[in-house]
């Protein structure tokens, strides 16, 4: 148990502290001024827009395609099934290159969207494809049919039937799944610093932002913006263990 | 209908940001046959980035794996002082950039930083392959963790106390009655820690200085063969991760079974 803390700390706490002991140097001001650069706050600015139409996106189709594994039955579902994990295990960076290949100037589709904000909220779909999913589907294969079917008898359509019943047993899963697809948003870069373009006040992200800083020495720049998403992705964090706890209270005897 | 409407949205879905781009590159690499694809990715550069990645890998994946498994049975059968820190500690990797991670670690051992004194001692971290292994471990430190920690909470201390009554030792307790109960998850969790490894980015692309045929590994080696205009050169080596990853899905695949129904 000593072992793990002592690895704990020297993996996770020293390094991550020694990044807000940086940012913290120049004082307030020097940080404030930092994070407060125009190019800065566009880089954060877009993160945050584009995580939350992720957000949103995912959370329409991730419970579509949840929905379509667990209720559905059609050959090849098995396939479907665990290529869902396929964002998960493949390298960001190839992720970013096969979404240019068929997205980008010579696509065979007729579609470029390469250096655009399409392409960045493409490329962070990609990425966070498994999160809602992956959360929603364990709830949708333990929920009660018989209460749906009790409804269904009682004489409500479909319709009526997922928004009274199916959607609120899924809500809290499908906020966990989309507080981590938003988590894995704002963090990205590999995948997205092919095919963004990286074109400040258009489509630079946070991430490619502070590699930036970082390539032209700015280390101060740097860990100021990465303390700013530290932060957000401690939230989220908390966020999460605050949703798990709720949705289990009654749980525990 | 509607079954028909959710499906079709559904599945075009999956074919438009996952099937088609992945189905696109494989076709790509081996558009002019199998000779110049494989000419690619046993250049030098490409065979000495494969090695690197692999022995990043070999180094982080069984330090996050017996860190893993001694994390995972503090958390659930000792009470200390922390540990909801130490909980929220482990899930941090999942959560926070890898950029952002790489930089932690360069102004940690990077020439001014706390450990930078190792320098001067000829322990080169950063722009080499020791700072590379450490981002690698901080990226993949969660999923032994989080594949253990349910297994143990729901097999309970029953068995281990039997055993120790009838005088086991600690040790021989974890071995004849707590690793064979947790070994499935274990295995679940290597799959995703070296999926993870082996595929990191912008951690290492952060702290490794990019050093071709040194400190390049195989992800790093696909973007410099892309930003080169080596287009064969890039698809080639991303379909080479490519099959790591739908490697890692069949282990996946096989493994979730067996840790379901233990």
């Amino acid at each position: 148990m000593g072992l793990a803390t002592a690895y704990l700390s020297l993996i996770v706490i020293l390094p991550l502290a020694a990044l807000v002991w940086k940012s913290a140097e120049a004082g307030r001001g020097g940080f404030w001024e930092a994070i407060s650069n125009p190019q800065a706050v566009a880089a954060l600015k877009l993160t945050l827009v584009v995580s939350a139409l992720v957000c949103l996106v995912n959370a329409v189709m991730g419970t579509i395609v949840a929905w379509i594994l667990v209720r559905d039955r059609f050959p090849g579902q098995a396939l479907v099934n665990s290529v869902i994990d396929l964002p998960f295990a493949l390298p960001t960076i190839v992720a970013g290159l096969t979404l240019l290949a068929l997205y980008g100037p010579n696509g065979p589709v007729g579609v470029n969207v390469a250096f655009s904000r399409t392409a960045v909220l493409l490329t962070l779909l990609f990425v966070t494809l498994p999160f809602v999913i992956r959360t929603v589907q364990p709830v949708l294969l333990e929920l009660d049919r018989e209460m749906e079917e009790a409804a269904a008898s009682l004489g409500a359509g479909p319709f009526q039937i997922f928004r009274r019943i199916v959607f609120p047993n899924l809500f809290p899963a499908i906020l966990s799944g989309v507080a981590l697809a938003f988590a894995r948003a704002i963090g990205e870069f590999g995948a997205v610093v092919l095919i963004s373009g990286n074109l400040p006040f258009k489509t630079e992200v946070a991430p490619v932002f502070i590699f930036g800083r970082i390539e032209s020495g700015d280390a101060a720049g740097a860990a100021a913006v990465s303390v700013v998403i530290l932060l957000i992705s401690l939230a989220v964090l908390l966020a999460i263990g605050a949703l798990r706890r709720w949705t289990t209270r009654h749980d525990r005897v | 209908m509607s079954r028909w409407l959710l499906r079709l949205a559904g599945l075009s879905y999956l074919l438009v940001i996952l099937a088609a781009p992945v189905g696109l590159v494989f076709w790509k690499t081996f558009e002019h046959g199998f000779g110049p694809a494989w000419d690619a990715v046993t250049t030098p550069a490409a065979k000495h980035a494969l090695y690197v990645t692999v022995l990043i890998a070999a180094i982080a994946v069984p330090a996050n794996t017996i860190f893993g498994i001694v994390c995972a049975i503090a958390i659930v059968r000792r009470r200390f002082p922390g540990k909801g820190l130490v909980n929220a500690l482990v899930d941090l990797p999942l959560a926070l950039s890898p950029v952002v991670v790489g930089l932690a670690f360069l102004l940690l051992y990077g020439r001014n930083g706390w450990f930078g004194w190792l320098g001067d001692h000829g322990v080169q971290v950063v722009f080499a392959l020791p700072g590379m292994v450490l981002v690698t471990i901080f990226v993949s430190l969660p999923f032994v963790v989080r594949e253990v920690v349910p297994v143990l909470r729901e097999i309970g201390t029953e068995q281990e106390q039997a055993a120790a009554t009838l005088g086991a030792s600690p040790f021989q307790t974890f071995r004849r009655v707590t690793l064979p109960a947790i070994r499935w998850a274990v295995a679940y969790g290597v799959v995703l820690t070296t999926a993870r490894a082996l595929g990191e980015f912008g951690a290492v692309s952060v702290i490794s200085g990019h050093v071709v045929g040194k400190t390049e590994t195989m992800t790093l080696h696909v973007e410099e063969r892309f930003q080169s205009f080596d287009y064969v050169g890039a698809y080639a080596a991303s379909v080479v991760l490519a099959m790591l990853a739908i490697a890692t899905l069949a282990a996946m695949t096989l493994l979730k079974p067996k840790e379901e129904t233990r």
